[in-house]
């Protein structure tokens, strides 16, 4: 057993199970699966006070000065730092604007931190600030305040970067995943598994040549569009790391509904189906950078799918499942075959088999 | 995309299912011996449109749920020490050891990193000289050439920083020791694809003689697999047993003969364990006395390896179709697939995961432990 | 042990020795050794696992079997016994059933 630190009372902690299996951080913390959840909800959150939603959503919306704000942050540790089709910068600007699109926010000024290692290449971190610019123009937010601090060289892996971002909700919009409710439809913006197919292929020990480039991009326009449809979008997530399939079980999981999917109507590009096939990956655990999969009541559906397709970021959405309260908490898909599968949440990083 | 999409098609997968469906009038069982033809089964849902009667046990043709658990230990030995590179396809990063995986030795600052290929961890060892570069060599017979390969242009290349730990399986002894079992019900088998794409079939008909089980070489694309089936319920239906190859296209009967001219030099015929079923002789291959000075067990002297075993852990009954992984009293309390006791529950086709995800779903199992899923779609 | 998929050989070439190619995962290019398959030409399909092509597919019997698959229900209609199959159907004995 680990050394426990001596500040840190064992028993006060709500459920020590998850963390006596790992008593250091491992790789599988921060994949975005399970592990990761339990870290947030058994070490953080609880010392934190508790807030009940708190670790349920990327975002956190809250009054202040009789506005409501929206108001996240992310962390950005990609390698490597650029990869087809963008980089680090991209992915810092658009992850950041991203959450908080996903509460129906309009993102309107960020905040970035940097972390250098001593050594690196300066050119590389210009290079890096250059796509956070051009990143934010196009997504008309601001940068407006940073801060940066270098680490000593062999500690910090070139640059890791971190943004928050605000941005103000509009009335009468309440998206979370608890509103996900039976009956609600579920549609995702467009093709999933770009992006990790696109970092994976420039991976050492995984390299492969493909036309993939990452699908990064500023997702509230597109949120603009679907709101201008029905202000009463129930749930709405950027299927980041973990894929699609975490998004919907922590969805599913939040709302204690069960989601029923069609497998043949997930759209998956063909090149990105071969590569997971080349490397034994689902492409429903692959990261997506530019995608949101929303929940909407049945009513509301197809004008929102309307207005998803009019707009290019939507162009390929399509209506993939629905909530159904069966299996609660869990996904199932039903395959091309009319089989039944269960879409579990990955325990860690999803990685390349041979069996 | 050519030779994929076509052995996917949904139209005629109903064909082939009415088939089985028209053909069986009793219960049978029938082993798929390959991890690979569990994956796809359980991904594509296939063991839901196949007749109630015909029942799939799920075999111990998954290298990471057969590999010894003392080779792990090994494994883990030699990549936490700090002058080693520790390559390894990713199947292997979560197997627990005795009470260990790969990920924990990263955290502790195991250099680990996962390849694709076995030629990719060759290519770590010529790009850093002054570090020892160890490949897990685990798999069957489909993965040996490779493995076999690399070690051959190691010594033609001369990398003398690079070894491999060594822990190949062979499929027919394993059919030879569920056969003699007692306790088997296998009637059939489904043999691996492309383990005989590179072994031919040469090896099957013995065992179709002697212990009167018709065997079946089959692909992994669902209709492949549903051909597979629909043959060996015919041959189970007509009481007859014989080798049948419906794998044509990637299956010729010599199978690869270069491959196998390689596998000669390269390695030898072993004992091997297989973890939760005991030492099946003759049933490995390890490097000859030729490559030994790419043999990781020799270069990296890891003796004292207490291995440890969960006393609780009954994953070799259940990899050998004895029992069902819902019997075992681990099952869904003291192992899950967060906390695996053993490889079947770490294995993404691990009998006892796949058992697991669908226990969820909820419904109580069938006289013959298929899970009553509720009705959907 | 048994993931090995489907690729076209595009381009062939030595690397130190060894008969290498690029090779087309219908759109994903990857780099794999042919030395197991010394009679593969370019636009030939391959089964390759870990890098490695370890046969040729024969597109005659991928064709072949493919025809097959067709057939069966067709045959099943034309050839088959109505007989043993509305006796099944109904829960009788095939067998014990006389047209």
């Amino acid at each position: 057993m680990a050394e426990v630190l001596p500040s840190l009372d064992f028993e006060g902690w709500s459920c020590p199970v998850p963390l006596r299996d790992s008593p250091t951080v491992v790789m599988g913390h921060g994949g975005g699966g399970r592990m990761s959840a339990e870290l947030v909800e058994h070490l953080f959150v609880p010392a934190f006070g508790n807030q009940a939603d708190a670790g349920t959503s990327d975002c956190a919306v809250f009054e202040l000065g009789g506005a409501r704000l929206a108001f996240s942050t992310d962390t950005f540790v990609v390698r490597p730092l650029f990869f087809p089709g963008g980089s680090i910068g991209h992915l810092a600007v658009n992850g950041t604007v991203n959450d908080l699109a996903m509460s129906g926010a309009v993102p309107s000024h960020l905040s970035c931190g940097f972390i250098l290692e001593e050594g690196t290449d300066l050119s590389l971190i210009g290079r890096i600030a250059q796509d956070m610019g051009a990143a934010a123009g196009a997504a008309g937010v601001a940068v407006v305040t940073g801060d940066t601090k270098v680490v000593d060289a062999g500690h910090g892996d070139q640059v890791y970067v971190n943004t928050a971002g605000v941005g103000l909700v509009p009335a009468g919009v309440d998206i979370r995943p608890q509103r996900a409710a039976v009956g609600d439809v579920v549609i995702v913006s467009g093709a999933i598994g770009v992006h990790g197919i696109a970092i994976m292929s420039v991976r050492e020990g995984l390299e492969f040549g493909t036309q993939i480039r990452t699908d990064s991009a500023a997702l509230h326009p597109l949120v603009a569009a679907m709101l201008a449809a029905t202000l009463d979008l129930h749930v709405l997530r950027d299927p980041t790391r973990g894929g699609l399939a975490t998004s919907l079980n922590e969805i599913a999981s939040t709302a204690g509904v069960g989601v029923r999917l069609v497998e043949k109507a997930i759209p998956v590009p063909a090149e990105v189906g071969n590569a997971c096939g080349l490397l034994g990956l689902d492409p429903m655990y692959v990261a997506n950078e530019g995608k949101l999969v929303a929940f909407v009541s049945r009513a509301d559906a197809d004008a929102v799918l309307a207005a998803m397709r009019a707009h290019p970021l939507g162009a390929e959405a399509a209506i993939i499942g629905e909530c159904v309260d069966e299996h609660a908490g869990m996904v199932v898909a039903r395959t091309a075959f009319g089989g039944t599968r269960v879409v579990d949440t990955p325990l860690g990083e999803q990685l390349p088999r041979i069996c | 995309m050519k030779y994929l999409d076509e052995f996917n098609d949904p139209a005629l997968a109903k064909r082939l299912i009415d088939d089985i469906s028209a053909t069986v009038t009793r219960p049978w069982a029938i082993m798929e011996v390959c991890g690979g033809q569990t994956h796809s089964i359980i991904r594509n849902g296939i063991d839901q449109l196949i007749p109630d009667e015909v029942e799939m046990i799920h075999g111990p043709g998954c290298p990471v749920c057969v590999t010894p658990l003392e080779l792990i230990d090994k494994a883990l030995a030699i990549a936490a020490r700090p002058d080693v590179i520790f390559c390894s396809f990713g199947d292997m990063l979560r197997v627990p050891g005795s009470g260990r995986d790969l990920f924990r030795i990263k955290s502790e600052g195991g250099d680990i990193r996962v390849v694709y290929s076995p030629l990719d961890a060759l290519k770590i060892a010529r790009e850093n000289p002054d570090r020892e570069v160890v490949f897990f060599g685990i798999g069957f017979e489909t993965t040996a050439p490779p493995n076999a390969m690399t070690v051959y242009q190691a010594a033609r290349l001369g990398v003398p920083n690079f070894s491999m730990l060594v822990s190949h399986v062979r499929v027919p002894p394993a059919i030879e020791a569920i056969m003699q079992s007692p306790t088997c019900r296998v009637q059939a088998f489904l043999a691996a694809g492309h383990v005989c794409s590179v072994m031919g079939t040469a090896e099957y008909p013995p065992l179709v003689e002697r212990f009167s089980v018709p065997i079946v070489v089959t692909g992994f694309e669902p209709l492949d697999i549903l051909e597979g089936i629909r043959r060996t319920v015919h041959q189970l239906e007509d009481g007859t047993a014989f080798l049948d190859n419906a794998y044509q296209r990637a299956v010729p009967s010599q199978g690869n003969p270069a491959a196998r001219q390689l596998l000669a030099d390269v390695f030898e015929v072993t004992d091997r364990g297989w973890r939760g079923i005991g030492v099946i002789p003759d049933s490995g291959w390890r490097l000859s006395a030729k490559y030994r000075q790419f043999d990781a067990e020799h270069r990296f002297q890891v003796g004292d390896i207490s291995t440890e075993e969960s006393s609780v852990c009954r994953s070799g009954e259940v990899l050998q179709g004895f029992i069902k992984p819902h019997e075992c009293s681990a099952f869904g309390t003291l192992c899950t697939p967060r906390n695996p006791l053993g490889a079947t529950m770490v294995s993404s086709e691990g009998a006892c995961a796949a058992y697991y995800l669908y226990r969820r779903l909820g419904g109580a199992p069938t006289p013959d432990g298929r899970q009553v899923v509720s009705s959907i779609g | 042990m048994c993931l090995a998929v489907p690729g076209k050989v595009l381009q062939v070439w030595d690397s130190d020795g060894t008969r290498m190619a690029n090779v087309d995962f219908g759109g994903v290019l990857k780099d794999v050794c042919l030395e197991f398959v010394p009679d593969i030409e370019i636009g030939d399909y391959a089964i390759v696992h870990v890098g490695f092509a370890l046969q040729r597919l024969d597109e005659k019997s991928a064709l072949e079997t493919l025809a097959l698959f067709e057939q069966m229900g067709e045959m099943e209609m034309e050839f088959g016994d109505p007989w043993a199959r509305a006796a099944k159907e109904s829960g009788l004995d095939p067998s014990e059933v006389t047209p």
